[in-house]
């Protein structure tokens, strides 16, 4: 059954919609990973991943000019990848007549570190490429060129991975909890599966571990035999984090994973969500654009544009001194009654342009405030150190 | 002087022979040029508040009691073609997703040269100009080529300009818009949002905004109103509802949500929660609808539905235990 339900993610079919972006909400992507899982030996014991410890990001010594250069230094990463690069072919206009195909840049040279008990947040609007950084982590998404590392395990651009391993390495919790639980299966076989996929064959144990996860995500044994429609949007979500917790994976990527859910219920799974990488030495990516979702939950933040991460750094840097106008023109958008006057100055206009054609230059100038004619040709801005733990992309920030 | 007073509004839902109301005593006023937000969770009303007004309810849903006044007539009162004639002219709503509002068929510039053609009379030719210019008003580059895009054509953005456009085409009294930027970044958002408030300054349009950000309503609205289950629950001035919000709800509002700057001034901090679900519309609990959840319950809670209170700043509250 696995094999089975393997061969359907293998042969990937993303949906892509009109500009070339994976359809938000297609329940094609939202589908639950389950199938990429197997056995994995009882409780690990991580040393290295003491709950909610932020390490300093300037592991990359003095004068440090790249993200590359501090990656390299960091013995302690959990996830890595290095110049991530992931294009698409997109056929012609009309059913591939006339027009040939076009290439899609989703991701042009990324590079992120997360490192034990670390919450990185991913931020960008729509269409920026973080979905797809995430799904090419999973392994979903072939890379074009590049390296992924996930705690010592290659996931590289045409090699083959085991599958199985990164399941029990790396999960994701999905936006949509009404998309992302299959509605046949009660909520004792979402989570009992994995398990027995992955070889625990006791059934003592199996049934403990699923009590247990359901304790944790704030559920009690007696919603083991209940379906998906009989939950409320909350509760769907805490299912959805049991199952991307049963494993006990190190990682875990959360897409959006409030932005579904009644306004009044979001600060119960936000909290949920950090408790659980406290108590169980959890990593996370936020992928966000709530900026206060990203701001309360990150140690350190990156923020992307046009599949470029064009500001990267410790939480309080982005949040209090950003150095990128794209930066500072998203906590600008951000409505609120009491913004200081000077803010709208920041204000972005326009939408981000196509990923089939990025602007020359620094992708950006056509929507920056501040752009000059450095910025309008090539080569583009690379990112640089602006200060501890802190790296812009960008010309003219200082 | 008031252009809009709902009073006492209940629309009721009929299903299987049973009614429930969805609706309850909702009554607020909004002044010519005035800007109301309804702040609001799925279910909790706002929307078919809006649709009332419009006189646009769908079956099975009907007003059961109060009133909606619109520059002083009832609208219950007008006939189909007198409610027709006022809606696109003096009363416009802009909804959430504008693919779905536009028609796929025509160019965006014939779908805002109507407006002209049904309210004002205008000439084709006349009306198709006139569109050009409302396009240019929304600030849309390239306005005569634009004019002649299909809305398959347009960015996200972009259709919700048109559908701006199309809105405030024959300088409405008052706009209604229901969660325009739900589906928008965050970018864009901020531009619709300046975008509405300018227009509707520059003609004196009123707003009533419905959406279930506190944070976006706050800051495009002078007045808001926190709905929840069916209920009016506080009426307050902008600032006041972040600064001294009355209702426990409320304040389980604004304290819930992470809001940026608050981590450095305060440390990672559990976020307060309120508790439990919101309820459906066919157990809405009785006395106060918020009591289930609600952290200053006591006995009167249970049995009494809570009356208005008036308080400072004009603004008003429904609970026995605000403050």
């Amino acid at each position: 059954m696995a094999d089975e339900a393997g061969q359907s993610h293998l042969g990937l079919h993303l949906p892509l919609n009109r500009e070339g972006r994976i359809a938000e909400g297609d329940p094609g992507r939202d589908r639950e990973p389950r199938d990429l899982t197997l056995s994995r030996s009882a409780a690990r014991t991580d040393p290295g991943s003491g709950p909610g410890q932020a390490l300093p990001l300037s592991a990359g010594g003095e004068g440090a000019q790249s993200s590359n250069a501090i990656a390299q230094a960091d013995e302690a990463a959990l996830l890595e990848v290095k110049d991530l690069v992931v294009e698409f072919q997109i056929a012609g206009p009309f059913l591939g007549i006339g027009g040939g195909t076009r290439v899609l840049h989703a991701v042009s040279g990324v590079d992120l570190t997360v490192r034990a008990g670390e919450c990185l947040g991913l931020v960008g609007e729509s269409g920026c490429g973080k979905t797809t950084v995430a799904l090419s982590i999973l392994g979903l998404v072939p890379a074009t060129r590049g390296a992924i590392t996930i705690d010592g395990m290659e996931i590289g651009s045409r090699g083959s991975i085991d599958r199985r391993r990164l399941a029990r390495t790396v999960q994701m919790v999905f936006q949509d909890p009404y998309a992302s639980l299959n509605p046949r299966q009660t909520v004792r076989r979402t989570l009992v599966d994995p398990l027995r996929l992955h070889g625990t064959t006791n059934a003592g144990e199996i049934e403990d571990r699923m009590a247990d996860m359901l304790r944790r995500v704030g559920l009690t044994g007696d919603h083991a035999d209940r379906y998906p429609h009989e939950f409320s949007g909350g509760q769907r979500q805490r299912i959805g984090i049991a199952r991307a917790l049963i494993l006990r994976p190190k990682l875990v990527l959360c897409d959006e994973p409030v932005s579904a859910l009644d306004v009044s219920i979001r600060a119960q799974i936000i909290n949920l969500l950090l408790e659980l990488k406290e108590s169980l030495g959890l990593s996370y990516i936020m992928i966000s654009h709530d900026l206060g979702v990203v701001e309360h939950m990150s140690d350190r933040v990156a923020v992307m544009y046009l599949g470029r991460i064009v500001e990267t750094g410790d939480w309080r840097a982005i949040f209090e001194r950003p150095g990128h106008p794209y930066t500072r023109g998203l906590i600008a958008a951000i409505p609120d009654v009491f913004a200081p006057a000077g803010v709208a100055a920041d204000k972005v206009r326009g939408e981000i342009p196509s990923p089939f054609d990025p602007p020359a230059g620094c992708a950006f100038h056509p929507r920056c405030p501040i752009a000059v004619d450095q910025c309008r040709a090539p080569p583009g801005p690379e990112l640089r150190r602006l200060g501890t733990a802190h790296e812009v992309s960008c010309w003219r920030a200082s | 002087m008031t252009l809009l007073a709902v009073e006492d509004l209940r629309i009721d839902l009929t299903a299987g022979g049973i009614s429930h109301a969805a609706v309850d005593s909702v009554s607020f006023e909004i002044a010519r040029g005035e800007t109301f937000g309804l702040v609001g969770e799925s279910g909790c009303g706002k929307t078919i508040t809006a649709l009332a007004v419009m006189g646009l309810l769908p079956q099975p849903l009907a007003i059961g009691g109060g009133k909606v006044r619109f520059d002083g007539r009832a609208i219950e009162s007008l006939d189909a073609d007198e409610m027709r004639r006022l809606r696109g002219k003096r009363l416009a709503m802009i909804f959430q997703e504008p693919m779905t509002a536009l028609n796929p068929l025509l160019p965006v510039g014939r779908q805002i040269a109507e407006m002209f053609i049904l309210h004002e009379g205008a000439s084709w030719r006349d009306a198709e100009r006139r569109a050009v210019e409302m396009l240019a008003r929304v600030r849309v580059s390239a306005p005569e080529r634009r004019a002649r895009d299909y809305p398959h054509q347009l960015s996200g953005g972009m259709r919700q300009r048109v559908m701006i456009a199309i809105a405030l085409a024959c300088s409405p009294d008052l706009l209604i818009a229901d969660e325009p930027t739900t589906a928008l970044d965050v970018t864009v958002q901020s531009e619709m949002v300046d975008l509405m408030r300018d227009l509707c300054v520059a003609n004196g349009t009123a707003i009533l905004m419905i959406s279930h950000d506190l944070g976006l309503v706050g800051s495009m609205c002078r007045t808001v109103g926190v709905m929840y289950a069916g209920r009016l629950v506080e009426v307050r001035s902008s600032a006041d509802v972040f600064k001294s919000a009355a209702h426990p709800y409320t304040r389980g509002l604004v304290a819930s949500l992470p809001r940026l700057g608050s981590r450095a001034a305060i440390g990672q901090q559990r976020l307060q929660e309120i508790s439990g679900v919101v309820p459906s519309i066919a157990d809405f609990p009785p006395g106060c609808r918020f009591h289930p959840r609600c952290d200053r319950l006591t006995d009167v809670c249970r049995t009494v539905a809570p009356g208005v209170t008036a308080l400072a700043g004009n603004g008003r509250v429904r609970c026995h235990h605000h403050g």
